[in-house]
């Protein structure tokens, strides 16, 4: 009986133990001792200037607060994602591999639904979260039109924005709509190239044309399976079978992502190209990889915009340890170097009204580059549609120009 | 006693892992992860791969590569050796391939699609004087449809490897006499080796042959790189679903990797329907007395071919380094407009550690493939019988099996077993590629020793240990060093098993390259790419200079 009772008394121990294990960012002090001399595991797409950054916040976490930072460099975020499931798999519930996930979108959407996410509410409670741009920026709390609860934390923006080499091409004489892309391309055949869906930039191609195809932008706002899709992308396929002969080789092979289209640029195969970041032109004219004669243009009726945020999955190692990078990552300090163009140049997710002056002032000493549209000059922006959206227009894109040759 | 051990031992370490990879690759493939909520068998999996668009096309364009570039590489290193067995060029080329069976799959395709694309390195050569070109012209040469892009590279790549296997096969075939009598029959250099030496040569690298055709059937890095795009190759469509966040797909992944198997076995089959066929026509043209005495045509073809195939290696290596320092660099310069170390100096920093790791990891693994294929050496010298045809087939067999088909499953399995990726870890699974290369690089060596040395030093009243350690492998230390750099290059150029199994946390050379060069900066690509060529090559050096300080002069090992 005895024995008995001590068991239970051990049992239940041991389980509030392991709540008492997980760190309430509501207590921050309390989380900055916890995460003291934790390791924290970062999984984190290898794109190309996103070491530098992560470089120097791994230095600063480990003198300021003892967190020591590994990135692990992933060649797809899905990646990671699987890993999390993997571990659920094999039931292990805790120590797990991950500790922290750059992420949006559809692997959000995915981590949420299998359930492989921390409990909702940590980001937000977060000190810095103060200053995030909740107001200015819907897409902070609704990822993809999913809810994000709280359970990421942001760490930037991403804005569609296309470039052309001001050397070769006219700046009045570049499109202003899909609409007139596709005529465009029509009398320069060959000259204009998106990355293969499901690339991710090739996918927020196919979204820009979607999301200029509809005639009432709401239904995208809901799921694909409870419409009827097939309406809906009947003239997102109309406009894209007109283009395809058009684009370069004749729509027979596509590049692979991004880095891939600029590089045609950079080759003279292609006269338009387009990137999700607004500073990425510049970036690459800083590294030598364009002509200093690029430059970025939008359409006046707006291009697709979103967020993208880090998070912790349930089963992480060093839970407190990523509370405090990605409270870190969202610091006035951490969201101004990011900003530089020099560094990274992806813009920020504060609210500029809600910094002290001292840290304002970080932001208005950034040199954008000449070919980075101010703030106010990028247009209007066009939310994300559901994650379903964009696996519907990934099959039938496939189906279609996918499997064609 | 060790000896004894030695060949269950290292059987169970090459077909377990296998054998478990397998298993948990079969579960999914029939709808059961009860992680997903699916605890019950299925063949839906199957239904939704069978409905997958384009599937017949990503088949047909994995199978034909892979038997189009088998043929391709071994028709080459068929009528160079045939035609050249016994002239200065062939001890020349010699010496020129084989420092190109390091070169890792994926820095090669790399320099391979940077020297032959439309903006490439050639067109850049002759553009605009010669061309006119002042943009690249728009025309599909990387990622065509056909895949000739990737035959070419996995053709490329696959000769340097065919010709050592042929090589190492040579002794133990009446090469000399055979010849000299087709000679004296009248028959032309080619004809008279294709008839008289050819058939027991073949039978010797028949298995290396079927590791090339299931490695090209089932290529992932090589035929992103190069392949078709639209679709792709089996493979990398199965790299797709698996990474896919839509985490049902890893059941349409399981089933297509199960389908993947049966591609890899059923080009197998299908070449050894061709050897049939060639066999006939072979002793169809011998019975006819078809001397083909005039084949210097045919000859200029097999060392032209050759020759052609090394240089492409190393002009896309060098091609490689030349982006690794450019600046801007724009279409049709031929040069960049300026060089800089930027690329260099961004990357050095973070060598250090998956630098270490790989070589860390090589190293063990390679040692621990010695420490095993020796003792199950000298088991064989011991009972005098050299090993059977299943013993054979078993050490083939991490070779002649789709990594893809295994190794998803593998690391659920271990998963399931609770370890959590370590170093150690990572050695054991390499150890399972390495073995078979560092087994196979030793054993012709070893069997070809003349044992009249041993008998001697017996005779001498030296211990059975004695004689291994002052007498035969010292005499062997050649070998030792040359199937050591064997192992330790397949290690460092091994991507999907480092990726799996050390879950991102583990990143080597390879791997970094690779993610990396996800990114497309063809300055990043060059840099990781060569330092994954690096690696290797070194270990080759230092192979080279180790053997010759442990065995000067004497004997050779033949």
């Amino acid at each position: 009986m005895l024995k008995i009772a001590a068991a239970l008394i051990a049992v239940l121990a041991a389980s509030t133990a392991a709540f008492a294990a997980d760190p309430d960012p509501a207590n921050w002090p309390a989380v900055l001792e916890d995460a003291r001399g934790e390791t924290v595991y970062f999984n984190a797409w290898a794109a190309p200037r996103t070491s530098m950054p992560t470089a120097w916040v791994g230095d600063e976490v480990e003198q300021r607060f003892g967190v020591k930072l590994v990135h692990v460099k992933l060649e797809d975020t899905a990646t990671a994602v699987n890993s999390v499931l993997a571990e659920k798999t094999a039931g292990r519930t805790e120590d797990g591999k991950i500790d922290l996930i750059w992420i949006n979108g559809e692997n959000f959407s995915a981590m949420k639904r299998q359930g492989l996410l921390l409990a909702p509410g940590w980001a937000e409670k977060l000190p810095n979260y103060a200053y995030a741009d909740v107001e200015g920026k819907p897409t902070l709390r609704s990822d993809f039109t999913i809810p994000v609860d709280g359970q990421e934390s942001p760490w930037g923006m991403a804005k569609l924005v296309f470039f052309h080499d001001s050397a070769r091409t006219k700046p009045e004489e570049m499109p202003k709509s899909i609409a007139e892309l596709v005529a465009w391309a029509n009398a320069h055949p060959g000259r204009f190239a998106y990355p293969q869906p499901p690339d991710f930039m090739g996918s927020t191609f196919l979204k820009q044309v979607l999301a200029e195809s509809v005639a009432d932008r709401a239904v995208l706002a809901k799921d694909a399976s409870s419409v009827d899709a097939s309406a809906v992308l009947a003239p997102v396929f109309a406009t894209l079978d007109a283009l395809n002969p058009n684009l370069w080789r004749a729509g027979k092979a596509f590049p692979k992502n991004y880095p891939a289209l600029k590089q045609l640029l950079a080759d003279n195969e292609a006269d338009i190209i387009f990137a999700f970041n607004p500073a990425e032109a510049s970036s690459a004219i800083a590294a030598g990889e364009l002509p200093d004669t690029v430059r970025s243009f939008v359409f006046p009726g707006g291009t697709l915009a979103n967020s993208h945020f880090v998070a912790v999955p349930f089963n992480a190692s060093s839970k407190a340890g990523a509370f405090v990078v990605a409270d870190f990552l969202l610091s006035p300090e951490a969201q101004a170097r990011k900003q530089d163009p020099k560094i990274w140049g992806d813009p920020t997710v504060l609210a500029m009204a809600k910094l002290s002056a001292e840290d304002r002032a970080r932001f208005d000493a950034l040199d954008l580059g000449v070919a980075t549209l101010a703030p106010d000059a990028l247009g209007p922006a066009i939310g994300e549609p559901h994650p379903s959206w964009m696996t519907t227009l990934e099959a039938e894109w496939t189906r279609r120009y996918g499997v064609a040759n | 006693m060790i000896a004894r051990l030695g060949p269950p031992l290292a059987m169970a370490l090459l077909a377990g892992p296998i054998v478990a990879g397998i298993a948990g690759t079969l579960l999914p493939a029939f709808g059961f992860l009860p992680a997903l909520g699916h605890s019950t068998l299925s063949v839906d999996p199957f239904y939704t791969l069978l409905a997958e668009p384009g599937l017949a096309r990503s088949l047909v364009s994995g199978l034909g590569a892979g038997l189009a570039s088998t043929m391709l590489a071994l028709g080459a290193v068929m009528l160079f050796v045939a035609g050249w067995i016994d002239e200065p060029v062939f001890q020349r080329l010699r010496r020129g391939l084989s420092p190109l069976l390091a070169v890792p799959h994926a820095a090669a395709a790399f320099g391979f699609a940077f020297l032959v694309a439309p903006s490439g390195f050639l067109a850049r050569l002759v553009s605009p004087e010669l061309t006119g070109w002042l943009a690249p012209p728009d025309v599909l040469i990387v990622n065509d449809p056909m895949g000739l892009a990737l035959i070419a590279g996995l053709a490329v790549k696959e000769t340097p490897f065919l010709f050592l296997m042929t090589l190492a096969a040579l002794p133990q075939t009446p090469a000399g006499p055979s010849r000299l009598l087709a000679a004296a029959l009248g028959y032309g250099r080619v004809a008279g080796f294709l008839h008289t030496v050819w058939p027991s040569l073949y039978r010797q690298i028949r298995l290396p042959v079927f590791a090339v055709i299931a490695f090209s059937t089932s290529v992932v890095d090589v035929a992103v790189i190069l392949g078709p795009t639209t679709p792709p190759p089996l493979a990398v469509r199965l790299v797709q679903w698996m990474n896919d966040p839509d985490l049902a797909m890893r059941f349409k992944a399981s089933a297509g990797a199960l389908l993947q198997l049966g591609v890899s076995a059923f080009a197998i089959f299908a070449w050894i329907g061709l050897e049939r066929l060639a066999g006939a026509v072979a002793r169809a043209l011998c019975g006819s007395g078809f001397r083909l005495r005039r084949d210097a045509a045919l000859r200029l073809i097999g060392v032209a071919t050759m020759a052609a195939f090394a240089a492409t290696v190393f002009a896309g290596l060098f091609v490689l380094a030349l982006w690794s320092v450019a600046g801007l660099w724009q279409f049709p310069d031929s040069l960049p407009d300026r060089f800089t170390l930027a690329g260099w100096s961004d990357v050095l920093p973070r060598l250090a550690d998956p630098l270490l790791r790989s070589i860390g990891v090589g190293a063990a693994a390679t040692a621990a493939a010695l420490a095993l294929a020796v003792p199950a050496l000298m088991r064989e010298d011991e009972t005098g019988a050299p090993m059977g045809r299943r013993a054979r087939l078993l050490i083939y067999l991490p070779l002649l099996v789709p990594q893809i088909a295994f190794l998803f499953g593998l690391q659920t399995a271990i998963l399931a077993a609770g370890l959590t990726p370590s170093a150690p870890l990572l050695v054991a699974v390499h150890l399972v590629f390495v073995l078979p290369y560092v087994f196979l690089s030793l054993s012709d060596p070893w069997r070809a020793f003349d044992r009249r040395y041993e008998a001697v030093a017996f005779g001498l009243g030296r211990s059975r240990t004695r004689m291994l350690l002052t007498v035969k492998l010292p005499m062997l230390a050649p070998a030792l060093a040359t199937a050591a750099a064997v192992g330790f290059a397949v290690s460092i150029g091994l991507y999907l098993p480092t990726l799996l199994i050390g879950a991102g946390r583990l990143p080597t050379v390879t791997t970094e390259a690779v993610a990396l060069a996800a990114g497309g900066n063809r300055r990043v690509i060059g840099v990781w790419a060569l330092m994954q060529a690096t690696l290797p090559a070194a270990g080759f050096v230092i192979a080279a200079m180790l053997s010759r300080l442990v065995y000067r002069g004497g004997p050779g090992r033949t």
